[in-house]
């Protein structure tokens, strides 16, 4: 039934009346619930910052009764709420029952699932650290991501062009390229001079290899006739690669760059827990260290949002690019 | 004559072909599969020729020959006294699809020759005529998704004619067109070849398009190529389909393709 309702409430834009948005409104009732049950029943063993967490949550609540009034009046903002409102109930809901089942009842062991006032706290001493080692990562992970990029577009596009690049590069990527780059791990740390640079090599490596392998059969696809365009009017090689073969082979490209960097997360987080002394991997292992699960669990969840911040990042670079694919593919 | 009345646009002027005892091959898991067989033909500088002949008989392969993308087994092919080595941009070739670009919009698509060769700097205004001269004035941000066939192979036009080509070589430019778009576009093609005074050499297996296009006819028959005719369309631009003239030489061309129990 409510479903049926934020449907036609989506579809009927613009509105003849801007009607109230009854879906928010649930969400709204769903976030007082959370704080009600936070504030009024007894948690089983002293927790941190309840008042101030079940003002948080009463404020999200008291946010969504606003934007659930103004309804479609407030344009895109309004038209987000009326899109997501079934997942910001979901949310309130969420909240309430993860307070229920850690503080209130102990359903779930603790300091295994910790409560949700638990990870606030963490949120608000701890955010330096976390922080900082969230920087860390990406900086980490951009270094190694761009130069294995690099080196990966560069021996695809040899591949795909030279034969004598290809006769060489081909049996030693088929060879090595499929090793996981972890495994290179107490290797590298011996060989490079710090851990830091061994990982950035790690990294680089696990980048490389599907885009050296994408980008080498997107050169191997073009369309010859492309080519035999190019030429008759009057092309030279260079040309051929860099005007012709090159934005031929982007869609190709991109999908290796994604591969690579869902890769190189994994080898990211093992190379910080077990070499750098830094970082978002390091600080879950430094977390484990002293049993503050709560921290692990803060870690995890920002560890999350870098993820996929960055493959959004690489979404909207690939769709600025790949303008022209739009209508040719459907994404 | 009547290219002089019509307003011209800047062109090199055609050139002439000479086509001598060429034949030519492929390799078919190492069996040589012959497509020509001993072809010898001129072109005068400036006229319109077609290549008519049954599909797969090795009018393309003649082309792509001229164009210079393949080099003949034996014999050579000559353009303006010049033995044909490699292509050029003063010979384009303009093939059945279009082929453009994807990643590039009309405007980057014509450019593209000027490109190549360095010189859209100077040149960059003989890109907006080549647009015109296609009529697609406006059209210039477009990606080639959005262009119908006919436009399509229109911005294909305006790519080749922009480099001012002395020979325009056509691999059935207007064989996957639908039909109404396929007459306006065979009525715009006499149109730009009377304005740019270059040669043009049309394949086609169109009995009709050929006729009413090209001032001379050469009439191939089956694989390996063979010249098996000769005509000479005598008739003035602008042409009439209706012409009795027309499907007296088609009844010929018909009769040369092996057909003539058809008319």
């Amino acid at each position: 039934m409510a479903s049926i309702d934020i449907e036609a409430e989506i579809r009927a834009e613009p509105p003849a009346r801007a009607p109230v948005q009854r879906v928010t409104l649930l969400a709204a009732l769903s976030w007082f619930a959370a704080a009600a049950i936070l504030l009024l029943w007894q948690d089983l063993t002293f927790q941190p910052l309840v008042r101030e967490l079940a003002l948080i949550w009463g404020a999200v609540g008291v946010a969504l009764v606003a934007l659930g009034l103004a309804g479609s009046r407030l344009g895109r903002v309004g038209r987000w709420t009326a899109l997501r409102a079934p997942w910001l109930l979901a949310i309130g809901i969420g909240m309430a029952v993860w307070t229920v089942l850690t503080a209130k009842t102990g359903l779930l062991p603790q300091p295994f699932f910790p409560t949700p006032q638990a990870l606030l706290e963490v949120f608000i001493y701890d955010w330096p650290k976390i922080l900082h080692s969230a920087s860390f990562s990406v900086w980490l992970l951009a270094k190694g991501f761009f130069f294995g990029a690099l080196a990966g577009f560069a021996i695809g596009v040899g591949m795909g062009w030279s034969r004598a690049v290809s006769y060489w590069a081909t049996p030693l990527l088929r060879y090595i390229g499929p090793l996981p780059a972890t495994a290179w791990l107490p290797l590298a740390f011996f060989i490079f001079p710090t851990s830091g640079s061994a990982s950035v090599f790690l990294i680089a490596f696990s980048t490389a290899f599907p885009v050296a392998v994408l980008t080498w059969s997107g050169i191997a696809s073009v369309n010859r006739d492309y080519y035999e365009i190019a030429r008759t009017l009057g092309a030279s090689p260079l040309f051929l690669i860099t005007r012709v073969a090159i934005p031929a082979a982007l869609p190709h490209v991109f999908v290796g760059l994604f591969m690579g960097l869902s890769t190189s997360f994994a080898v990211l987080v093992v190379a910080e827990m077990l070499g750098v002394e830094a970082g978002l991997g390091w600080y879950l292992q430094w977390a484990q260290g002293w049993a503050a699960y709560a921290n692990m669990y803060a870690a995890l969840f920002v560890m999350a949002a870098m993820c996929s911040g960055l493959i959004t990042l690489l979404f909207r670079i690939r769709d600025r690019v790949l303008v022209w694919q739009k209508g040719v593919v459907r994404w | 004559m009547v290219a002089s009345a019509l307003k011209t646009v800047p062109q090199a002027a055609g050139t002439e072909i000479n086509i001598q005892t060429v034949s030519h091959h492929f390799d078919l898991e190492g069996a040589p599969l012959p497509v020509l067989d001993d072809i010898t033909f001129d072109i005068e500088p400036g006229s319109f020729v077609a290549l008519l002949g049954p599909s797969g008989c090795g009018k393309s392969t003649l082309l792509r020959l001229i164009a210079g993308l393949d080099h003949p087994a034996q014999g050579q092919i000559q353009v303006a006294g010049e033995k044909v080595a490699d292509p050029d941009p003063s010979r384009i070739l303009v093939f059945q699809d279009p082929t453009l670009f994807p990643w590039r919009n009309v405007r980057a698509n014509v450019a593209l020759g000027l490109e190549a060769q360095g010189t859209l700097k100077s040149e960059g205004h003989r890109v907006d005529e080549a647009i015109r001269l296609v009529g697609l004035t406006g059209f210039d941000k477009a990606y080639p998704h959005q262009l119908s066939g006919g436009m399509a192979q229109r911005v294909a036009l305006a790519r080749a004619l922009v480099n001012r080509p002395n020979v325009l070589l056509l691999d059935e430019p207007l064989g996957k067109l639908d039909s109404l778009t396929r007459m306006t576009m065979q009525t715009e093609l006499v149109r730009l070849w009377q304005q740019s005074g270059l040669t043009a050499v049309l394949v086609t297996h169109d009995v009709e398009e050929a006729l009413y296009l090209a001032q001379r006819v050469i009439v191939f028959g089956p694989r390996p190529a063979r010249i098996v005719a000769d005509l000479q369309v005598d008739l003035p631009y602008p042409r009439h389909r209706g012409d009795p003239r027309l499907a007296e030489l088609r009844h010929q061309a018909l009769g040369h393709l092996g057909l003539d129990s058809s008319w």
